[in-house]
């Protein structure tokens, strides 16, 4: 190649237009923006008439909610008593707040339903084994993944089996579900339904891009007909229609028909989540997996599902949140079911007061979100990590 | 080895080409077995109507480097890619290796075993880093070792000159050593053929060299090659024959010598009269 010559000197004509850089370009740092507080609020509360009528209004209505909640849950709480009387009003204190002590007092029942309380080490310790399964999967730098995967997939849900229902011949006596209630029936409905929704739903969305016609229009019947469909139809036909299609002897457990109810609703959704990854794929990729020899399942396996279920991630998470507010639906086929067990709870006459009611839908709804929120979180943090360029 | 600071690329065996016939490989001193690399006869291929590629044929030797040029649509980059049956083809036969080309599966994973293929776009993996970008294949097509792939893939990575990038995740690189972790990639599976398409078009300019020196120090190797390029300083320097292609068809074939200097078809004229300035 020629040597650059721009370097050249210039002539007197073109010195004006010609130009040779003689040092770099000192680093400077960028200029401050605006600075300090008063400045931020300025900027960002009140920069004109209409955007500070909209501070105004928005600080005036926290005024008006933000106070009365915090006296009831908190200022005028009841936090210890042992029956109603605790938390009725009384001449010495007019305003009953909410009913902590309700909830403290019936919590077991919260969390296990009618599980015999000799039990419940079987719960608690199934509850350890799923932190710790969602840990090991959930934290990206975790060691050997891959087994993680196992050990969520196939290994926790055997032993929860074993755990919860029991298994005579090592020991365990058998609880029968309609025993089974509670946080932990919502928590062993909403984990059914992520662990086999997503395997399942690999298969459907697979399915669905099958050039096999057959399987293809099989995969795409099941999901929009299970999709055109509410979930608590979907519930109801689990638990009316499938004793019909087994042997009578074989009836299935109402639980049982629940799990499967919900299972199948999940995959469908999760189905249209991972497509929505595999398309994302660009063909080069499978192309240039092609050109190494690797075979079809190689090629999904090895580069193509890694790639779509990161990138899904996101979507995946937001379906599991919609699954786990989904499962109170269950209530309607008679599963005991968290909330299920706060309208049993509230309706009990030893803590029957004017305020009861209130703070076990209260409850009910921290629960919730504390569960939500930390998924939702889970999503954003993970989201910014794909977006922050560092793309693995 | 001899590919650090060369100067100038030495000479190439001259092919002793076979007068006339344009198509016959030329033959080359020490080859005992006359079967061809790669052999095209009376290939079709249709996209919907769209006639593709007209009645190809070609014999690449072993050996022999390959240059196709020739206008964006004519065919050049679906010739590559019904070699390794990433397209499909309607009519006539290709024969890799001795092994004709058949719809069957497992046929077409052996010729792919045999075939490397460098694309425009790298198409490396963004989830593996570059090592294991390399390591795959081998582990799971051969089922070699990961000791042995990744010792075998550290040699490759020291032949396209980045070993010290092999902990690195592709996005992480430039464009020119993409390229060359892809060489590297294709050739970790000991190829008999390579084929590149159009491996320096999405590269910036000050790129080109670092990939197009790689590809002729694989040429001094005595790999087979197919490139598609339009890099006519390389396909003088390293080409054997080159192939020039329009609307589907093979149109010339020559040295290149003489295809540069006396191109024979009109359209040769045309498009070599458009792009050397």
């Amino acid at each position: 190649m020629d040597a650059p010559t721009a370097a050249a000197a210039p002539t007197t004509e073109s010195a004006a237009l010609a130009y040779v850089r003689t040092a770099p370009a000192a680093a400077v740092s960028p200029p401050l923006a605006t600075a300090g507080v008063l400045a931020w609020l300025r900027e960002r509360l009140f920069p004109n008439l209409s955007s500070s009528l909209m501070t105004i209004v928005i600080v005036l209505l926290l005024i008006w909610i933000v106070p009365p909640l915090i006296d009831f849950l908190i200022v005028n709480a009841t936090w210890t008593g042992s029956d109603r009387e605790a938390c009725l009003a009384t001449a010495e204190r007019p305003v009953a707040g909410a009913c902590w002590a309700f909830i403290g007092d019936r919590f077991a029942y919260l969390m296990y339903g009618s599980y015999p309380i000799a039990g419940r080490w079987r719960v608690d310790l199934f509850f350890a084994m799923l932190a710790f399964g969602t840990a090991w999967l959930l934290w990206l730098e975790a060691p050997r993944r891959d087994l993680g995967a196992v050990y969520f997939f196939a290994v926790l849900p055997v032993t929860s089996f074993v755990l919860l229902h029991g298994f005579e011949a090592i020991g365990l006596p058998v609880v029968d579900t309609a025993l089974w209630g509670g946080f932990t029936v919502t928590i062993v409905v909403a984990a059914v339904g992520i662990v086999v929704s997503l395997p399942i739903g690999i298969v459907l969305a697979l399915g669905r891009r099958s050039e096999l016609p057959a399987v293809r229009l099989l995969s795409t019947l099941f999901i929009e007909f299970i999709r055109g469909v509410p979930l608590i139809t979907v519930l109801f036909m689990a638990s009316v229609m499938l004793p019909l299609f087994v042997p009578e002897s074989w009836s299935p457990d109402k639980l049982l028909r629940a799990l499967v109810g919900v299972a199948l609703f999940s995959s469908a959704y999760m189905a249209e989540v991972v497509r929505a990854g595999l398309q994302a794929m660009p063909k080069g990729q499978y192309e240039a997996a092609h050109a190494l020899g690797l075979s079809y399942w190689q090629t999904l396996r090895l580069i193509i599902l890694p790639q779509a279920l990161t990138v899904t991630i996101p979507n995946i998470v937001n379906s599991y949140i919609a699954l786990f507010k989904d499962t109170t639906l269950v209530f309607f086929v008679g599963i005991f079911d968290f909330l299920k067990t706060i309208e049993v709870a509230r309706a009990d006459p030893n803590w029957a007061t004017p305020v009861t009611s209130a703070t076990g839908y209260v409850f009910a709804a921290l629960v919730y979100f504390v569960c939500c929120y930390a998924m939702s979180r889970y999503a954003t943090g993970i989201e910014k990590r794909l977006s922050t360029g560092e793309r693995r | 080895m001899s590919m650090s600071g060369r100067p100038a690329p030495p000479p190439y065996p001259p092919p002793q080409a076979g007068e006339g016939k344009l198509i016959s490989p030329p033959v080359r001193a020490g080859q005992g077995k006359e079967e061809a690399a790669v052999e095209i006869t009376g290939l079709h291929k249709w996209f919907g109507e769209f006639h593709v590629l007209a009645d190809i044929n070609l014999k690449v030797g072993r050996g022999e480097r390959i240059v196709i040029c020739g206008p964006s649509g004519s065919g050049k980059s679906t010739l590559l890619r019904c070699i390794n049956r990433l397209e499909d083809f309607q009519r006539g036969e290709i024969v890799v290796d001795g092994m004709a080309l058949t719809r069957d599966v497992r046929r077409v994973d052996a010729i792919r075993r045999e075939v490397g293929m460098v694309f425009q776009h790298f198409n490396l993996f963004p989830h593996l880093t570059v090592l294991e970008n390399c390591t795959l294949a081998p582990i799971q097509v051969k089922g070699m070792p990961k000791r042995k792939a990744e010792e075998h893939a550290m040699h490759f990575l020291e032949r396209v000159k980045i070993p010290e990038q092999a902990g690195k995740y592709p996005n992480q690189l430039s464009g020119g050593q993409q390229q060359r972790v892809a060489i590297a990639r294709a050739l970790c599976m000991s190829p008999k053929l390579m084929m590149f398409d159009e491996p320096t078009s999405a590269l910036d300019p000050e790129m080109v060299k670092e990939v197009l020196d790689t590809m002729v120090a694989l040429a001094l190797d005595g790999m087979t090659m197919l490139v598609v390029t339009h890099e006519m300083t390389f396909a003088r320097q390293v080409a054997n024959r080159i192939v020039f292609m329009d609307a589907g068809q093979i149109i010339e074939v020559n040295e290149p010598a003489p295809f540069f200097a006396s191109p024979q078809h009109e359209r040769t004229k045309l498009f070599l009269s458009q792009i050397l300035h």
